[in-house]
């Protein structure tokens, strides 16, 4: 009996991940099926293999906190600049230097660097956090700004996903450090008037509903509108030719744009796999996949962009907003007070 | 050998109860760690959002109670006092829904009855109507529909079993005395069930509260959405436990509740030996019989093949415009099984050595942990989550070199205690019932034979347990495969399971390719429901 329990614990072990040769340990909340091949594609080449748990950044965090030194992770990758900022912040990241990555990403999209000269964590990605409406029913100028969606004129109209949700807390955090807490308060409050129903569902969600007639007006991330833009499924396709896109803020701030990026475990045990994966990432190849698969921006800068939906998008460029990604983060706790006290699901 | 068995025993029994009551005394300890930051979230909280919680929450749970007792109630009732087309075959299939996880019952429903989803579709281009044609989905009345048609058989079994064994000679009597129908249900019948119906009701509550899939997905403002809110997003774990006393707290009044409920259930089951010989009291046709059957269909329909049937619409949609992960699918289920089979022979081996326990030495303290063990069910995963992260952090960062938080989360143990912690219990309602069968007179021969202590068990009752035995380890394993919060923030490298990946393919918004995992719990989700209503069909 007590060697079969034996047998059981001892089974239970083997599966675990210790500091090895040859072995990265990941902790992603990029949660996208396309991703595979880029992982896939790294232990082909280098012969490190990657070992994988997927969760939501705030999982993530509070995981890596409860195991502290322990910790096996090697590598964090989390797809929301205010979680980054907060891994930073409370120490859960390894400075490191690397003059691939220093030059790759540029100084705004990655961790200041601390004294010594290393970088706490490196951006991989950017997607912009835009507004899509029925063009039979709103006039592209009613929208052409965030301020411009608390306005009466879209009362009814709004659609969006649940306040708390990180790609809306970064969005919201950002608009507090330019309107101030207590306009964006005042937004936050117009936005809730103006919404055509309580928030739910996803970005692809609000999407359709626009599509579909139940609102006018919503707010989404760029890749979620690109990946029905693409899609092999007609019905997909007939949604995202349904509704317009605008990239607010044009002519003042600058579109939102929300940072994915890693950084490495404060307690990696294998650094150099960790570093050697993280410059992987702003390869061309790896570029052109976050580009291509998963319909983001490269943060590399100079690398030819050939993905037809989100030049259709654009029209070539836009304007995106240059705010210190740790001014967003601090927001985050005022930002959730605020949507609790107007209302904001 | 028995002297030195029993104070050795003693003492684990003490350290495993202590284990898996963890993360319940962190919670409640966690109002020792007062400090101004957790208190201002708590007091920001209180001021805003946490009334509408609180409400919600009840709402929802008067909702869900409504729900399955109008369903578990008239279904039962029908089946057991009346006779109508298709009886037998409803009488089973009323279980089915037992099968359906929340979640994947509410993915199939929302994409099929959101304002863009077909229903509403075809009906615009049937009608020629615009807007919106059908209720919100996502929202408080579209949870409690959804927790009604998943958790009614609950009440639907516990009643049944009630009227079953004692309406049938009780309407008899009272039929000769003159009683009209009517009378005869509303005065015997269902006063008989009340018992049932409480314990039923108790235990579909305690889901409904337990509920992570559901809400998260709907965007329902449940108390446990406000303990996830100030954990994950304002970051304050203390804050999150000093919330999650309350949840715990409705929980306990709840196993009160159903304990005291089932105790008096077996009382009144206790003294029916008799088997009645009497035939149906009524046999219902046409019309009558027509709406007996719609009204126990129904439920079957809207509960299980519906969703089903949409789940199955997703798949094949899906199978056309993209191709279908099957070797990573291969990868959950393996993964599914692998941690649902480990939990399911370690609760069910806790679960005999603790049944085992509480026989030999039957004092109250004994009894007073096996009941703290069995409190582990009704404690929602979030909370389970909390209460292990938090001292394991405690603990790894004032002894570093324990490599507690590697054990955690790097290994499964961190996932298998989480999932012991609430699914003991489930093995040791199973394993404790079959003991209780066991005469006592039995271990007192064996003893005399010389066979005692742990040979005991293993040689003279662990025969006797086969079938409550097997009966806990179907029933761990589904639920192990069902469990959703623990899993996604506990579980160690490379192990997607069914339920993360149907969760987090639904959440990503690709439901077409959530459809094929959902389906595979379902699957697994029948086992123990055809292992249940072939024991029910046995009993009779």
């Amino acid at each position: 009996m007590r060697q079969w329990a034996w047998a059981i614990v001892w089974g239970l072990m083997s599966g675990s991940a210790m500091a090895q040769v040859g072995v990265l340990n990941l902790y992603s909340a990029r949660h996208y099926p396309t991703d595979e091949a880029l992982y896939s594609d790294f232990s082909k080449a280098t012969g490190i293999k990657i070992n994988r748990v997927d969760s939501d950044d705030a999982g993530i965090l509070a995981r890596l906190k409860s195991e502290g030194s322990a910790s096996p992770a090697d590598v964090i990758l989390l797809v929301d600049a205010a979680r980054l900022w907060k891994g930073e912040v409370d120490g859960l990241f390894m400075p490191v230097q690397s003059k691939i990555l220093d030059s790759a990403v540029p100084a705004q999209l990655r961790a200041k660097p601390t004294d010594a000269g290393g970088s706490a964590w490196f951006g991989l990605s950017t997607r912009a956090r835009v507004v899509v409406y029925d063009k039979l029913k709103v006039a592209r100028q009613e929208v052409d700004t965030y301020e411009k969606l608390a306005e009466p004129q879209n009362k009814g109209r709004l659609c969006i996903r649940s306040g708390s949700h990180p790609y809306n807390l970064s969005l919201f955090g950002a608009m507090t450090e330019h309107l101030g807490a207590a306009k964006t308060e005042l937004w936050l409050k117009g936005l809730v008037e103006n919404m055509a129903r309580s928030p739910k569902g996803g970005d692809t969600d609000q999407i359709k509903a626009v599509a579909s007639g139940e609102c006018a007006v919503a707010v989404t991330n760029t890749y979620y509108l690109a990946r029905l833009m693409r899609s092999s499924n007609p019905a997909d396709k007939a949604l995202a030719e349904r509704v317009g896109v605008v990239f607010p803020n044009q002519s003042s701030w600058g579109t939102h744009i929300n940072v994915a990026g890693g950084a490495v475990a404060r307690f990696s045990k294998n650094t150099d796999n960790a570093l050697k994966f993280l410059e992987y990432l702003v390869s061309p190849e790896a570029q052109n996949h976050f580009a291509n698969g998963n319909n983001e921006w490269p943060v590399v800068q100079g690398l030819k962009l050939d993905n037809p939906a989100l030049k259709a998008m654009t029209g070539g460029s836009f304007k995106s907003e240059l705010i210190p990604i740790s001014a967003v983060g601090m927001n985050q706790v005022k930002v959730q007070q605020m949507l609790d006290r107007v209302g904001f699901k | 050998m028995m002297r030195l068995f029993l104070p050795l025993s003693r003492f684990s029994l003490w350290i495993v109860t202590f284990l898996l009551a963890m993360p319940v005394l962190t919670v409640l300890l966690s109002w020792l760690q007062w400090n101004g930051v957790s208190a201002q979230i708590l007091w920001a909280l209180s001021q805003s959002v946490l009334p509408d919680y609180v409400r919600t929450s009840v709402l929802l749970c008067v909702g869900v109670s409504l729900g399955v007792i109008s369903i578990g109630v008239v279904s039962a009732a029908l089946v057991t006092l009346f006779e109508f087309p298709f009886r037998r075959t409803l009488e089973w299939a009323l279980l089915l829904p037992l099968a359906m996880p929340a979640y994947v019952v509410a993915y199939a429903y929302t994409d099929f009855l959101q304002y863009s989803g077909l229903a509403q579709n075809t009906l615009r281009d049937w009608t020629g109507l615009q807007g919106r044609l059908l209720p919100e989905v996502r929202s408080v009345w579209g949870a409690m529909c959804v927790f009604s048609l998943v958790l009614y058989p609950y009440v639907y079994l516990l009643v049944r079993a009630a009227m079953a064994e004692r309406a049938h000679h009780l309407m008899e009597a009272a039929r000769l005395l003159g009683a009209p129908l009517q009378r005869r249900i509303v005065s015997v019948a269902l006063p008989l069930a009340r018992p049932a119906i409480a314990a039923g009701t108790a235990l579909a509550l305690m889901e409904t509260l337990a509920d992570f899939g559901v809400a998260s997905y709907f965007g329902v403002q449940t108390f446990t959405a406000g303990i996830y809110k100030a954990w994950l997003v304002m970051d304050n774990r203390i804050a999150a436990a000093q919330l999650a006393t309350g949840l715990l707290l409705a929980v306990t009044v709840l196993v009160s509740l159903e304990q005291r409920a089932q105790s008096r259930l077996r009382f009144a089951t206790g003294r029916s030996n008799t088997q009645s010989t009497e035939a149906r009291a009524h046999t219902l046709k046409g019309w009558h019989g027509l709406l007996a059957f719609g009204l126990c269909f129904v439920p079957v329909l809207l509960g299980f093949v519906l969703p089903v049937l949409l789940l199955c619409r997703a798949l094949l949609e899906s199978v056309q415009s993209m191709h279908v992960p099957w070797v990573r699918f291969m990868h959950w289920s393996l993964n599914s099984i692998l941690l649902g089979g480990v939990t399911a022979l370690l609760a069910v081996g806790l679960a005999l050595w603790l049944s085992s326990q509480a026989r030999f030495s039957g004092t109250a303290l004994t009894r007073g942990l096996l009941r703290t063990v069995g409190l582990g069910y009704a404690v929602p995963g979030a909370v389970i989550v909390v209460g292990l992260l938090l001292p394991l952090g405690w603990l790894q960062s004032v002894w570093p070199q324990s490599g507690a938080g590697y054990w955690l989360t790097a290994t499964v143990l961190g996932l298998v205690w989480a999932y012991l912690v609430r699914f003991v219990a489930v093995a040791l309602q199973s394993v404790g019932s079959g003991y209780a069968r066991i005469p006592s007179t039995l271990d007192e021969s064996a003893r005399l034979l010389g066979v005692s202590g742990w040979r005991l068990v293993t040689t003279v009752h662990a025969p006797l347990l086969r079938k409550p035995v097997a009966v806990a380890l179907l029933l761990v394993l589904v639920d192990v495969m069902k469990e959703l919060p623990a899993t996604l923030v506990l579980r160690p490298f490379n192990t997607d399971t069914l339920a993360v990946m149907a969760y987090q393919l639904a959440r990503d918004e690709r439901l077409g390719e959530a459809a094929l995992p959902s389906l595979a719990l379902v699957v697994a989700g029948l086992l123990p429901v055809i292992l249940l209503s072939r024991t029910l069909g046995r009993e009779k």
